[in-house]
């Protein structure tokens, strides 16, 4: 049986639930630098031409409904959209900064972080960064809390807020059963006609990203996106027109988000331990004072009885 | 079968002494209708029907909470307001148990009730914002999220709303009569109490740890590494301001069960006033260090740091100074109306935290909508319904001849 890290910390979670672990689980994740082998997807902005097959074939292998408008449908492109309950992936348009070259299309998806945020969010444990570099969503633990959505600097998980019994969190899973168990692509990369989407081992893909944009440097800006952002993710984009121009958020840093809370978990053990010592002995104190102040009662009457 | 004074009486003579005050169940129903409870019937005849609509159509149906904004009214007030202002309870219970403010006693019971209630009406509200509210006990016996802050405020509110129970009980078995159980739990007492401001303290903070995660979507303001500590001290005058409030509330209400002279009373409030006063002068410094630390003074100047400087100079800073001026004039009501002004400004940065600052620059902006108000109010009057129910019968404002305090 192969154990997910997060199963691993949840293991040595459990063995003392009430938080005395806090300090335990940072430890562990000092020094982690991902999974060695894992896979990631580059997406190269500059071959994209914004026919959504990608979205049509995530629809499809993820029995999702198909997406709306049809890709006929140019008028998709009016506005920019997200990421929601009924698709996992959808395409986007920016304007071109060059008038004379076409617009940029931009593939929107889980980035599959290094260190995701919805995992370290989850109380449950329902998310896992599996060894194969996709962060995966398990529904049948899931209390529907939405903490993930709150915490992902990507606004990628979406939530079936329209069910009333059995509503789960919605997002792109890298085809991670499909990749693992059928050994296929993922059903986007599969089906990109100008091999705008690249899957393959991360440490591979940042090396093709380098190359082009070495090969190319007219043609790409100097930075793979996904690299190193919240602590490098899975999924990465390279393009000829600025992030900024493009939705990117580059104002995220490079720090992974688990890091934000750690400090916050490791001062739970100290309170756990110190409180108690700390108000036992403000209690003792004042019931001390309290002893003395009687006492002394006691006897400032005694001497008034005598004299 | 016996009554408070020791009588042999039938069950049904119990019942009704217990349940309808002693009134027979016609003239327990005459006198039930009040003003105040035509009002309350009305609200419940509007949030009953929307709590069926909530849990058989969805949240999509009640709420405006979206992907982007996906926790909305009931998480940033019911559970966040909720929680803080609950914390009377704690803040109280520690200066008499363990701080041996011995004077406090006569409120220590309504703020311990106060308390209790409020965290079980939190988790209520949280009940109707949880996608799948029957998986509430996972994060303690299915599946174990030790890295998230949110595991630790699961726990920790599960473990104190049993804490602030067994604070509850020895008025609960007074009133029962069961002498030895209370006997039992007053034993307890301290113990409760030490391990509830444990608790307490890691929970309060963890509410605002939770934000943490918010890093860029949350204003620079609102977000420091410091949170969690704004939380918890913020929870704490949040307390004792409540305290103000639900104490000269209850005196007018219940005036015929308080054998606390005024003048006594309105010391008490003036000592609160007077700890709020100090702990809120430490926030309001706590929140300079926090913009100080992220280095965000040219914020000010924008339309938000406005909207923080209102927060923080004219709900924290403002009833600060009202409330040290009426306390060095030994002016109660002063300090009642400041304590007013403080809950509200807790309930602002709540609000600020958990929506207006959060996805400050996004297009897509929540509002809630007029069913997420009218769930929240229900649950307020339930509330209050039940504080009124517990204390027209358990021996919370008065003391039980029957029995020692508990200190």
């Amino acid at each position: 049986m192969s154990i997910t890290r997060r199963q691993f910390l949840g293991m040595t979670g459990a063995a003392g639930a009430a938080g005395l672990v806090g300090s335990s689980v940072a430890q562990a994740q000092e020094h982690f630098t991902g999974w060695p082998d894992r896979y990631g997807v580059l997406t190269d902005l500059t071959l994209c031409i914004g026919c959504r097959k990608c979205e049509e074939a995530c629809a499809r292998v993820n029995d999702l409904p198909p997406p709306e408008p049809s890709p006929e449908d140019k008028s998709v492109f009016d506005e920019i959209r997200r990421t929601d309950a009924q698709s996992y992936t959808v395409v986007n348009r920016f304007p071109n900064p060059d008038p004379d070259k076409p617009p940029v299309y931009v593939k929107k998806q889980c980035m599959h972080c290094n260190e995701p945020a919805c995992a370290s969010a989850c109380l449950v444990s329902a998310f896992s960064k599996t060894p194969e570099g996709a962060v995966t969503y398990n529904a049948s633990v899931c209390i529907g809390c939405r903490y993930c959505l709150m915490a992902c600097p990507f606004y990628i998980p979406a939530y079936e807020y329209d069910k009333a019994l059995k509503p789960r969190v919605m997002k792109c899973t890298m085809c991670h059963d499909r990749v693992k168990e059928e050994g296929k692509l993922p059903g986007c990369v599969e089906v990109c006609p100008v091999q705008a989407l690249t899957f393959g081992k991360r440490s591979d893909l940042i090396r093709l990203a380098r190359e082009r944009i070495i090969r190319n440097p007219d043609k790409y800006i100097d930075h793979i996106y996904g690299e190193h952002e919240v602590g490098g993710t899975s999924w990465m984009y390279i393009t000829g027109v600025p992030f900024e121009q493009l939705g990117f958020n580059m104002d995220l840093g490079i720090t992974p988000y688990p890091e934000f809370t750690r400090g916050f978990l490791s001062s739970v053990p100290l309170v756990l331990t110190l409180w108690p010592v700390f108000f036992t002995g403000v209690y003792l104190f004042s019931r001390r004072r309290n002893e003395i102040a009687k006492e002394e009662g006691d006897s400032s009457h005694e001497e008034e009885a005598k004299s | 079968m016996t009554t408070i004074t020791g009588e042999n009486i039938t069950f049904i003579e119990w019942l009704q002494d217990k349940l309808f005050l002693g009134m027979s169940f016609k003239e327990y129903f005459k006198k039930l209708i009040t003003p105040f409870n035509i009002i309350a019937t009305l609200i419940l005849c509007v949030g009953i029907p929307i709590a069926f609509v909530r849990f058989t159509q969805g949240l999509a149906a009640t709420t405006n909470l979206t992907d982007n904004n996906p926790w909305g009214m009931w998480i940033g007030v019911d559970v966040l307001c909720g929680v803080a202002l609950a914390a009377g309870g704690f803040t109280l219970g520690s200066a008499v148990y363990l701080f041996g403010m011995k004077e406090y006693h006569p409120i220590v019971r309504p703020a311990v009730l106060t308390g209790f209630l409020g965290y079980f009406f939190v988790v209520i509200g949280l009940c109707f914002d949880l996608g799948r509210p029957w998986r509430l006990p996972y994060p303690m016996f299915v599946s174990y999220g030790t890295t998230s802050v949110m595991f630790l405020v699961g726990w920790h509110v599960a473990l104190y709303l049993s804490c602030q129970f067994v604070e509850f009980c020895p008025a609960l078995f007074e009133w029962l009569g069961w002498k030895k159980f209370r006997k039992f739990v007053v034993g307890l007492t301290i113990g409760a109490t030490i391990f509830g401001v444990i608790l307490s303290t890691l929970h309060q903070s963890a509410l605002g740890g939770l934000y943490l995660l918010a890093a860029k979507k949350l204003h620079p303001l609102w977000y420091t590494p410091f949170l969690p500590v704004f939380f918890l001290v913020s929870a704490i005058i949040g307390g004792m301001t409540m305290v103000i409030f639900e104490s000269s509330l209850t005196h007018r209400v219940f005036s015929h069960q308080i054998s606390l002279d005024h003048k006594k009373f309105d010391k008490l409030t003036i000592g609160l006033g007077k700890a709020a006063a100090m702990t809120l002068m430490g926030y309001f410094c706590l929140k300079v260090i926090g913009v100080a630390h992220g280095d965000h003074w040219h914020l000010l100047g924008t339309p938000m740091g406005q909207w923080f400087l209102l927060e923080v100079l004219g709900f924290v800073l403002a009833p600060c100074f009202l409330l040290v001026w009426a306390v060095r004039q030994e002016r109660a009501g002063w300090v009642r109306f400041a304590a007013i002004w403080t809950v509200i400004g807790l309930i602002l940065n709540r609000v600020n935290v958990s929506m207006i600052a959060f996805n400050w620059n996004l297009p897509d902006r929540y509002v809630p909508k007029w069913t997420e108000f009218a769930v929240t109010i229900t649950i307020i009057t339930v509330g209050v319904l039940t504080f009124r129910w517990i204390v027209n019968r358990m021996p919370i404002l008065w003391e039980h001849p029957d029995y020692e305090p508990e200190i």
